[in-house]
């Protein structure tokens, strides 16, 4: 599989690790109570198809990019940079 | 029909030409007591020990696909009790004595061989660790010894001693634990759940999930609707998608986990023997494959087929621990589809929606827990209350944070098991 960072271009995806599904850019607020800290933490759509996630190029550039992939058959279709994304959060 | 060594013989002797279909091929009937969504192993066996432990045979497995096409037939077929925390302790130990009477109680060769499996360790650390998981297995009244880098020789005369980038400082040798004949297992609970009056139904796709009043009424299919007064979601991969029919999310993730297998070869691997410092671990199959495998992607993946970065980890790692396979050929590689849980334990519980119970969260260590998941899985069904050996595997650990096993101690979070 191969990644296209937006800095750095087409890569090796031993290059990136991945922190999952873009729900951490949907970090809640620390009192946003027991229900919503579950479903940050532990629920997932996980869907069999379109997902978008995160991934970052420790060894590249060091940025983290907000994949569009499909899951059944892996093909990436859309790369950005996080800081890119409209009213994201700091990935952490 | 009952298997026998007489049958066997008679059957030669006539030419073969008698042998019935091991399970009929129902039509599914409009109404049962118990729906299973899921015809692998887990689902299978949870229909035979229905039938067989608690008398309920008004009772049906729906399986989109065919049996033995799933998980159950994708495996690297290992069989173990080799758990460390409370909980899963008991729960594969459960499983492990029930794998021990299983060929018996199917009249089915699922050729369980146990053979033993050796966890190699590298490091000082490693061995305290291993010296604890084998005390808590044999506080578990299961067997472990603790090998040293000689008692390792002795029986793995083939692996990498002298060269080796990480020594071997010895192994945890767990006797009992083997491996099975993964289709066979699938068959067998099948047969024995068909001959006990269960409905298998293949190809009957569950697209609804009928609930009314917060209680579960029934099901859709692909072959129309079945009525029923409690339904068992047991999908591993996909559990997220039969969930979310009946409007669940559910804390899971789904993974691809690879494995491989070379041509057959002379029996030379006589155990399942695991690398302490790669993921990699091995066994030669009856037909004399070598069937390996290692870790996830780590990608969210329901391709059943994985990338070439982890299977050049496995290969390396292979090679660094017994150079000899490196003369085999590879014959295939492939992918399951892991439903990874947070913690990395599984899941044996209720739903919030009366009726509906949800088995899942198997990770990578579904099949040597076939038969406990279907006995607890069976028992909570007919009961509703959950099974001693299981009773900690509650779906309300992530919310509560009570009781989580990430027997790993890697935090119980997505990503990290």
């Amino acid at each position: 599989m191969r990644i296209t960072c937006p800095l750095c271009g087409s890569r090796d995806s031993r290059e990136f690790s991945i922190k999952g599904h873009e729900i951490a850019l949907s970090r809640p607020a620390p009192d946003a109570g027991t229900a919503a800290w579950h479903a940050y933490l532990h629920l997932r759509e996980n869907p069999a198809g379109m997902t978008a996630e995160l991934w970052y190029h420790g060894a590249g550039c060091g940025a983290w990019l907000r994949v569009v992939r499909n899951t059944v058959t892996h093909e990436v279709l859309k790369i950005e940079l996080v800081r890119d994304v409209t009213g994201a959060a700091h990935a952490d | 029909m009952r298997y026998s060594g007489l049958q066997v013989l008679a059957q030669g002797l006539m030419g073969n030409r008698g042998w019935t279909p091991a399970w009929r091929d129902p039509k599914p009937k409009l109404a049962y007591d118990i729906l299973i969504i899921g015809g692998g192993g887990h689902g299978l066996a949870t229909a035979f020990y229905l039938a067989k432990e608690h008398g309920l045979t008004n009772v049906a497995v729906l399986e989109k696909g065919y049996l033995g096409g799933g998980n159950v037939g994708r495996n690297t077929t290992i069989v173990r009790a080799n758990y460390g925390l409370p909980g899963n302790s008991e729960f594969y130990s459960h499983s492990l004595k029930l794998w021990e009477g299983l060929e018996g109680e199917l009249n089915y060769n699922v050729m369980h061989s146990q053979r033993g499996i050796i966890n190699l360790f590298h490091s000082d650390g490693q061995r305290d660790a291993y010296a604890r998981r084998g005390n808590a297995m044999i506080n578990q009244g299961d067997d472990a010894i603790l090998l040293d880098t000689e008692g390792c020789r002795r029986i793995l005369p083939y692996l990498d001693y002298a060269q080796t980038r990480f020594p071997i400082y010895g192994g945890l040798y767990h006797p009992r634990g083997g491996t099975a004949r993964h289709d066979a297992v699938a068959w067998g609970f099948a047969r024995g759940a068909d001959l006990r009056g269960v409905d298998v139904i293949q190809n009957c796709e569950v697209t609804g999930i009928d609930v009314e009043n917060g209680r579960v009424t029934g099901v859709q299919t692909t072959r129309g609707a079945i009525r029923a007064r409690k339904v068992g979601m047991v999908a591993a991969g996909r559990t997220s998608q039969v969930a979310a029919l009946a409007g669940m999310r559910v804390p899971i993730e789904s993974h691809v986990l690879q494995a491989f297998v070379t041509e057959g070869l002379k029996p030379c691997i006589d155990h399942v023997v695991t690398y302490g410092m790669g993921h990699f671990y091995i066994s030669q199959s009856d037909k004399g494959g070598l069937v390996f495998g290692g870790d996830l992607d780590f990608y969210a993946s329901y391709a059943a087929r994985g990338n070439l970065p982890m299977a050049e980890h496995v290969m390396e790692a292979g090679l660094t621990l017994m150079p000899m396979i490196g003369k085999a050929r590879m014959l295939r590689s492939w992918g399951g589809i892991m439903d990874m849980s947070p913690d990395g334990s599984p899941i044996i519980d209720r739903t919030h929606i009366d009726g509906l119970y949800l088995n899942c969260g198997w990770c990578y260590g579904g099949f040597k827990a076939v038969p406990g998941s279907g006995y607890s899985f069976a028992h909570l069904l007919a009961t509703d209350r959950p099974h001693e050996p299981a009773a900690r595997y509650r779906l309300d650990r992530f919310e509560t944070g009570a009781g989580l096993m990430d027997e790993e101690a890697t935090g119980a979070q997505h990503n990290l098991h």
